[in-house]
């Protein structure tokens, strides 16, 4: 047990100091860096929760595949954060001011939140006990919340699509490989074997420009 | 003294395991590192390295020792937290990988339940490396050939991703046992050859998909014909230009590190992990373990003998490999292989 709450004080105090660097780091990579380091310790938070098939599934696409995309991000842009940050020390009054007001409605509103008896027993489906969890998600995600999966899973493909109408052009002038068109070319269409007469040059074997152009 | 029995005596037993599996998989590594040179040069008719030691056995060892007696150079452009920690990530990523790997029955350091998607998940991790490698460095040919390497880590992911999807719909489970467990009946048992359990292993029912996996593979560890991080034609040597000696060295290692999980992986999940190929006598008494790294070195032949062959490909034929062809050709397989396994019960039979 002394274990188990090493490591949860490992992680969860490495993942705290490090979200706070996400807003604190001066250079916008370390920002993101921060960010997949805070990623990986709230998957080992969920590894000790017992939850290791969401903890790897959010290493996979979280910090596998989102924050790399991140990272391709902010690396590209050239822009001095250092000096749009100039500006921020004027205005931490108001911002303040601003996250103390939420923080208190967020404590008011929990504080007086009762949940009905029986209600989380009537929303969520019973927790199988026997089985890993990779399973007990798999039993449950497609049967009892499959319109949700499929939801989520068209909501993904409309943003999709979108992204390829707006930014796919074709241009007619671009070349463009037909890999298939390669394969299909034999010796015959691509090249022609002539004999060349000595002191005579290619003229003799009456090769016109037009052949030489489609031969080639 | 309970306290030393119940919590830390597990620790050392894992921490010795550990310590002893690095050691014998890092120099398992340098004979890899040689053997692919001896391969190498073997398909050009040269000798390969031969100086060092008989056969030039030792000469991965004269080469750490040269990298790591050499003085590091850091950059003065570059950013030196990020510069250093790139080679650490890559190489500490590559060998945490190694914890979940069965390389005989039983014989694992963590046997999770997830063991296929731990893999996966630290293996996806790896681009990182070379991401922060390209951006530290501070300099244009590091920088781009982070930028397409990590395009390229990314879409061959994908493939692979459901490559183990099909392998797991067959082998029902996420664990790495498990896998080579299932993978003891099947197709021979059905065939009346049930001796004969090379048949068994999922290279064959699966086989589209391990040729995926095999490909994929290249592709995800950076090897030739994909070895495009590196195209040293174009991108002088790739995100690893500012790099030398030690830093260097530990950019080498955790590529072939992870080039050996990722032979381990297939032989997992297509050749039947540490399973003997013929259940006859002399085959059943070789140990586990052995068949395990001969299978493991056949697919790392394969790596090799790939690097030697075939040139290298062209950025976009690429991408459009990894997109146009393996990502629709592995959905449909995973889908083939889902309704087959659910509507055909003989499939069902063979399989299991």
């Amino acid at each position: 047990m002394t274990a188990a709450a090493v490591f949860f004080y490992l992680f969860a105090c490495i993942l705290v100091a490090s979200a706070f660097m996400v807003i604190a780091s001066k250079n916008p990579v370390h920002s993101v860096l921060y960010l997949i380091l805070a990623f990986v310790n709230a998957a080992g938070l969920f590894v000790m929760m017992g939850a290791e098939f969401l903890a790897m599934i959010l290493v996979v696409v979280y910090v596998g595949a989102v924050a790399v995309l991140f990272l391709f991000v902010v690396m590209m842009l050239d822009v001095d954060f250092a000096e749009l940050k100039q500006g921020a020390l004027q205005y931490l009054p108001v911002g303040m001011l601003i996250g103390g007001i939420f923080l208190a409605e967020l404590v008011m509103v929990v504080g007086s939140w009762a949940i009905g008896p029986g209600i989380p027993t009537a929303i969520t489906a019973p927790i199988p006990t026997g089985i890993t969890n990779t399973e007990a998600i798999g039993l449950v995600l497609y049967t009892r919340y499959v319109y949700f999966f499929e939801i989520a899973g068209m909501i993904l493909l409309v943003a999709m699509i979108g992204a390829i109408v707006l930014t796919l052009h074709h241009k007619a002038r671009v070349k463009r490989q037909s890999i298939s068109a390669q394969n299909a070319r034999t010796p015959q269409m691509a090249m022609r074997v002539v004999k060349v007469r000595t002191g005579q040059g290619l003229g003799s074997n009456e090769i016109s420009s037009k052949d030489a152009g489609s031969a080639a | 003294m309970d306290f030393f029995w119940t919590t830390l005596w597990p620790l050392i037993v894992i921490l010795a395991q550990s310590v002893l599996l690095l050691v014998i998989l890092l120099v398992g590594i340098a004979y890899i590192l040689l053997a692919d040179r001896k391969i190498w040069a073997a398909v050009q008719m040269r000798r390969g390295p031969n100086v060092v030691g008989p056969w030039g056995l030792f000469q991965s060892f004269a080469d750490l020792l040269k990298f790591v007696f050499k003085e590091p150079v850091i950059p003065a452009g570059s950013n030196k937290g990020v510069f250093l920690l790139a080679p650490l990530v890559t190489c500490v990523l590559a060998l945490a990988a190694w914890a979940v790997v069965p390389v005989s029955a039983g014989w694992v350091i963590a046997n999770i339940n997830v063991g296929v998607l731990y893999i996966f998940a630290v293996s996806s991790l790896m681009v990182y490396g070379v991401i922060m490698a390209g951006w530290a460095s501070n300099s244009k040919y590091p920088f781009l050939a982070a930028l397409r390497s990590a395009a390229q880590m990314v879409s061959y992911e994908v493939s692979i991703g459901f490559v183990i999807i099909t392998v797991l719909l067959c082998a029902n489970s996420l664990n790495l046992s498990a896998i080579v467990g299932a993978q003891e009946k099947g197709l021979a048992n059905y065939l009346g050859v049930p001796w004969l359990t090379v048949l068994n292993w999922y290279w064959l029912p699966l086989f589209p998909m391990f040729v995926v996996f095999f490909v994929s593979a290249l592709a995800e560890t950076n090897r030739p014909p994909f070895d495009l991080v590196e195209a040293e034609s174009e991108l002088v040597a790739g995100f690893m230009v500012e790099y030398g000696s030690s830093p260097y060295m530990m950019f080498m290692l955790g590529e072939y590190v992870a080039i050996a999980t990722m032979c381990a992986m297939g032989t997992i999940m297509f050749l039947g992990g540490w399973l003997p190929p013929i259940a006859v006598a002399p085959f059943t008494w070789v140990p586990g373990i052995i068949w395990f790294v001969l299978k493991a070195l056949l697919i790392f032949f394969g790596f090799a003998m790939a690097k030697a062959i075939v040139p290298r490909y062209r950025y976009d034929q690429l991408m459009r490999l990894g997109w146009k062809v393996f990502l629709p050709l592995s959905l449909a397989m995973v889908v083939i292989v889902a309704g087959v396994l659910q509507y055909w019960p003989v499939a069902m039979a063979a399989v299991k």
